[in-house]
């Protein structure tokens, strides 16, 4: 590994750094405030030394990692996200008696896997890295040790189990076919033979179900509700954005780069998961009566509109799929904040019956999750809005007309359940014992002011944002 | 600038507002009356100040404009510009704001300062859509009505709320997102003709498009105007939105949200698509004469006095966008003034309602009779505003509903006659209303209040603009001239330009 490779590396590099130093303090002390503080420390290195790593880019680390702008874009909002996260996961757990500081390593080394996801342009690294990232998630979701955590932990383990054997037998029928496991060469060989690919397709088919699994799109989705139920609020909030925004990257670095997006039955394939997704994940939602089960399938239907952008291709729909990323990052990060925030000691407000008269009651609490439910909608204002708008623009722009209409149709059924939400927080309060945290604590504050602040600036302004995304294409 | 200023003092004053009705609700409400005056002096020193040019057709384009870059990697700006006919219609916003505030002033006890927020964030959502001259612009106010909207509704109406404004919300943004797949159709053949990337309307004019691709986005901008006017088929969330919303929401959607639809169809459909939309013609006006009579019939058959009220919009609605289609000056003039008197006329009905509901806690007209014996003054009032509903010369409606049948009549003589029984239908139905709210003898003995000197200030200036408008409109009539005359012009030099192409 030469020098610059390091430097190009040094945002990975720093995290995992950071996880092991966490690991030897606890050994030696356990303290949640030093805990916090280190972690906080090493996320905030690891988002500087992007601008150190940014200037030798792109940078081919070895065959298996990939340092582009592509790839320092998606470090940036994962470890952002992560610090978002790590605040959180700070306010929950102050309220709980367990032991906290195993969490924050953990979560720092998922982060890792998914930072060498977004960089990865081999099969080994995508294996490595999702793997990385399963192996703490398994974890993270049954840290609390309950009944329902363990549940959905074990859950979680068989089926992501399952997919990454799927996921590993379609690379090999993929080698076996082309010869190679490096993204790049994978286009120049299946363009250049000539002879007829049997394997192609089907390993295409199962490199796909073990993604759809972590992305949880229709027909892979089943584990979703579950886990996003069970696991603690935090927790949820990384399966939902760092897991899914950095398995999305890949998803698209590896389908633009190997060719494979070329290819017509993977595109029809892609097709019928995204409008699968879109219309059963939004139908489905209306039917639960748990907030978090509803985000879950809320989050099956936002994959489903992302994968309208990757269908249509090129610069626009990588631009597109970057900017709703970051719009849903903020917004879901904010969602489950709200919900982790009002966490009690031993329980979580789930029920949307726990809402009821929340604006009467906290009314901050209560606009912001409205703010971030509308802009789950799409409502203007909100980064939501223009991240639709980009994946409209993008569908439009290749004349997508059937995804996009359904994009549309789709949205609207999903704008049902939000505002059975937010209607919900603005009824009259009944008055009830609750087991709800009483008083937002002023980390919870300001970690939602800040995303609130994020959310209303980028959807007013999406200039800067809009700036960062421009150009920008995988490698 | 000023233009920025009238959507900021909108803005600003709900926030306000909202924060200070903490300590005191009634400075929440002077707030409040202050912003929506304040904004209707700036309009009306506007008009006055240009209505020489405005008479002798001097001015440009526009006669106010702001233009700022807002998203470059789009083409988006952030462009507003005000000419005659955006000027009326905010004349009429600002005065209905200010009458949504009166009305509000008893009626709203719970929640004070959130309500104006609401309330005030719809006029400048309003405001937005009147003065965009950037499509995405336009849509982003267009969507951003909808939310405090919602909310008027589902917070302070009445007993079916939560079922009414769900509807309402869901049907207006499924149209609306059309819209959007519409806009960005039209800005991505914008760009293959010119490559050019903008949402700017007046460059969007001359878009160059095949007939098949113009007749779908006309299409769905048609149908986002058409669920807002509405259009029979499309309408059934306005009776339930206008019956269960808080008086101040039914006045701003009757009065205003209804006339965005119209504004659309005028400023948009028409000029932007004028080959699609001329082929669509006779489709809409047939849809235009089911709509006055279906609404008419309607109405007649209500029993709730909300209701029937909100039927009677769906039939004047329907000489709106009949003036709109038979496309000249006269029904266009006939059009734009049905939009106003109608927006005095029902915006002033929905009051007496209001009132009504205040006082007897019930909208049900068969538990009303003989209330002219108990209140005088308010049925006075409810008597002039039906007949003003029923088109009786000498108020606005007449004029605008005139305006409109002359102008159908060179179009299209079978759907005139038609149009024409709609105004006898209303008859029908203004009458009834009377004779059952306030006519006959006091059966059920209610001993009622009286209007008192708030309420007589809100319904006096109704009755005299109403009295205006079907006297004396010419003022209008030049105000909306020229607007008017450019967007015929806009219409007319795409049509060439495409029998040229061919």
């Amino acid at each position: 590994m030469t020098r610059s490779d390091a430097i190009a590396l040094l945002p990975l590099i720093v995290v995992a750094g950071t996880s092991m130093l966490l690991m030897l303090a606890t050994a030696v002390r356990r303290s949640h405030g030093f805990t916090i503080a280190l972690t906080l420390v090493g996320l905030a290195a690891a988002f500087g030394s992007i601008w150190i790593a940014a200037p030798i880019t792109p940078c081919q680390v070895t065959t298996l990692l990939v340092i582009d702008n592509y790839s320092l874009f998606y470090f940036g909002l994962l470890i952002a996200g992560d610090i978002g996260i790590a605040l959180l996961v700070y306010d929950y757990l102050g309220k709980r008696d367990v032991h906290r500081e195993e969490l924050y390593i953990l979560l720092l080394l998922a982060t890792v896997g998914t930072m060498v996801l977004v960089a990865s342009s081999h099969f080994a690294s995508f294996f490595l890295g999702l793997e990385t990232l399963s192996i703490s998630l398994y974890a993270m979701i049954a840290y609390l040790q309950l009944p329902r955590p363990l549940e959905a932990g074990i859950k979680y383990l068989i089926l992501a189990a399952a997919s990454a054997a799927f996921l590993l037998f379609g690379m090999a029928l993929v080698y076996a076919d082309l010869g190679t496991m490096e993204f790049a060469r994978m286009a120049q060989i299946s363009s250049a033979g000539t002879a007829p690919r049997g394997l192609l397709v089907p390993g295409l088919s199962l490199i796909i179900t073990g993604i759809g699994f972590k992305l949880a799109v229709v027909p892979f989705h089943l584990w979703t509700p579950d886990v996003y139920e069970g696991a603690p609020a935090p927790v949820t909030s990384f399966i939902a954005t760092a897991s899914k925004g950095a398995m999305f990257a890949l998803l698209m670095r590896y389908f633009y780069r190997s060719g494979g997006i070329a290819d017509r039955q993977i595109v029809l394939v892609f097709t019928i998961i995204a409008i699968a997704s879109m219309i059963a994940g939004n139908l489905l939602a209306l039917l639960q009566g748990n907030v978090k089960r509803i985000l879950a399938y809320s989050s099956i239907a936002h994959m489903g509109y992302l994968l309208v952008a990757f269908l249509a291709s090129g610069q626009l729909a990588v631009e597109a799929v970057m900017f709703y990323l970051v719009a849903y990052f903020v917004t879901t990060l904010g969602a489950f904040g709200v919900i982790s925030v009002l966490s009690g000691s031993n329980s979580e407000p789930e029920q949307i019956e726990d809402y009821r008269g929340l604006f009467w009651q906290r009314p901050a609490l209560a606009c912001v999750f409205t703010i971030m439910l509308l802009s789950l909608a799409g409502i203007p204002v909100t980064a939501g809005f223009i991240g639709k708008f980009y994946i409209v623009a993008a569908g439009t722009s290749t004349a997508l007309w059937a995804l996009v209409i359904i994009l549309v149709v789709s949205s609207v059924i999903g704008l049902f359940y939000y505002l059975r939400l937010i209607a919900v927080m603005y009824l009259t309060p009944e008055t009830h014992v609750t087991t709800l945290a009483q008083r937002t604590s002023s980390i919870g504050g300001v970690v939602l002011g800040t995303l609130t602040a994020l959310l209303l600036w980028v959807g007013i302004y999406p200039g800067p944002v809009l700036h960062l995304v421009e150009g920008v294409f995988p490698r | 600038m000023i233009l920025i200023w009238l959507i900021a003092i909108l803005v600003a004053a709900g926030l306000v507002a909202w924060v200070v009705a903490r300590w005191n609700t009634q400075a929440a409400r002077w707030i409040a009356l202050a912003a929506t005056i304040a904004d209707f002096v700036i309009t009306l020193i506007v008009w006055v100040r240009h209505y020489r040019q405005f008479v002798l057709l001097t001015q440009g384009n526009w006669i106010e404009q702001l233009d700022w870059k807002w998203i470059p990697r789009f083409g988006i700006h952030f462009h507003l510009a005000l000419d005659g006919l955006s000027l009326l219609l905010l004349m009429l916003t600002f005065f209905l704001g200010i009458v949504s505030v009166l009305v509000s002033w008893a009626e709203i006890q719970e929640g004070v300062g959130f309500f104006h927020l609401n309330l005030l964030w719809v006029l400048a959502g309003i405001t937005g859509v009147f003065l965009a001259m950037d499509l995405f612009l336009f849509y982003f106010a267009w969507e951003l009505m909808l939310v405090p909207m919602y909310f008027l509704i589902a917070l302070w109406g009445h007993e079916r709320r939560q079922y009414a404004s769900v509807k309402f919300f869901l049907f207006t943004q499924l149209s609306g997102l059309l819209m959007l797949i519409a806009i960005l159709a039209l800005y991505f053949a914008h760009h293959a003709a010119s490559g050019v990337y903008t949402f700017e309307y007046e460059e969007l004019l001359s878009t160059p498009l095949s007939s098949t691709a113009e007749w779908w986005m006309m299409l769905g901008f048609f149908l986002a105007f058409a669920v807002k006017l509405p259009i029979v088929p499309v309408h059934t969330w306005l009776p339930d939105a206008h019956t269960e919303a808080p008086t101040a929401g039914s006045v701003v959607l009757a009065g205003l949200l209804l006339k965005t639809g119209a504004y659309g169809l005028l400023r948009f459909v028409v000029p932007l698509f004028p080959g699609a939309a001329h082929q669509f013609a006779p489709i809409a006006m047939i849809l235009a004469v089911i709509g006055i009579l279906y609404g008419g019939v309607l109405a007649f058959g209500q029993t709730d006095f909300k209701r029937l009220v909100a039927y009677t919009s769906i039939s004047h609605l329907g000489f709106v966008l009949l003036g709109i289609f038979a496309w000249n000056e006269l029904a266009l003039q006939g059009a734009l003034i049905t939009m106003i008197a109608h927006g005095i006329s029902t915006g002033a009905l929905f009051v007496i309602a209001g009132l009504l509901q205040d006082r007897m806690h019930t909208r049900d007209m068969t538990r009303m009779s003989g209330l002219w014996s108990t209140m005088p003054r308010l049925s006075g009032a409810g008597l002039f505003f039906a007949l003003g509903s029923l088109g009786l010369p000498g108020l606005g409606d007449f004029v605008g509903e005139f305006l409109v049948l002359l102008g159908t009549y060179r179009v299209s003589k079978v759907l005139t006659v038609l149009a024409t029984v709609g105004v006898l239908v209303a008859t029908f139905y203004a009458l009834r209303l009377v004779q059952r709210a306030f006519h006959g003898t006091n059966i059920h003995q209610w001993r009622l209040p009286d209007l008192v000197k708030r309420e007589v200030l809100i319904l006096a200036p109704m009755i005299v603009v109403l009295l205006w408008l079907g006297l004396y409109p010419l003022p209008i009539l030049n105000t909306s001239k020229s607007a008017i005359d450019n967007l015929q012009q806009y219409a007319s030099r795409h049509i060439t330009a495409a029998a040229e192409a061919k």
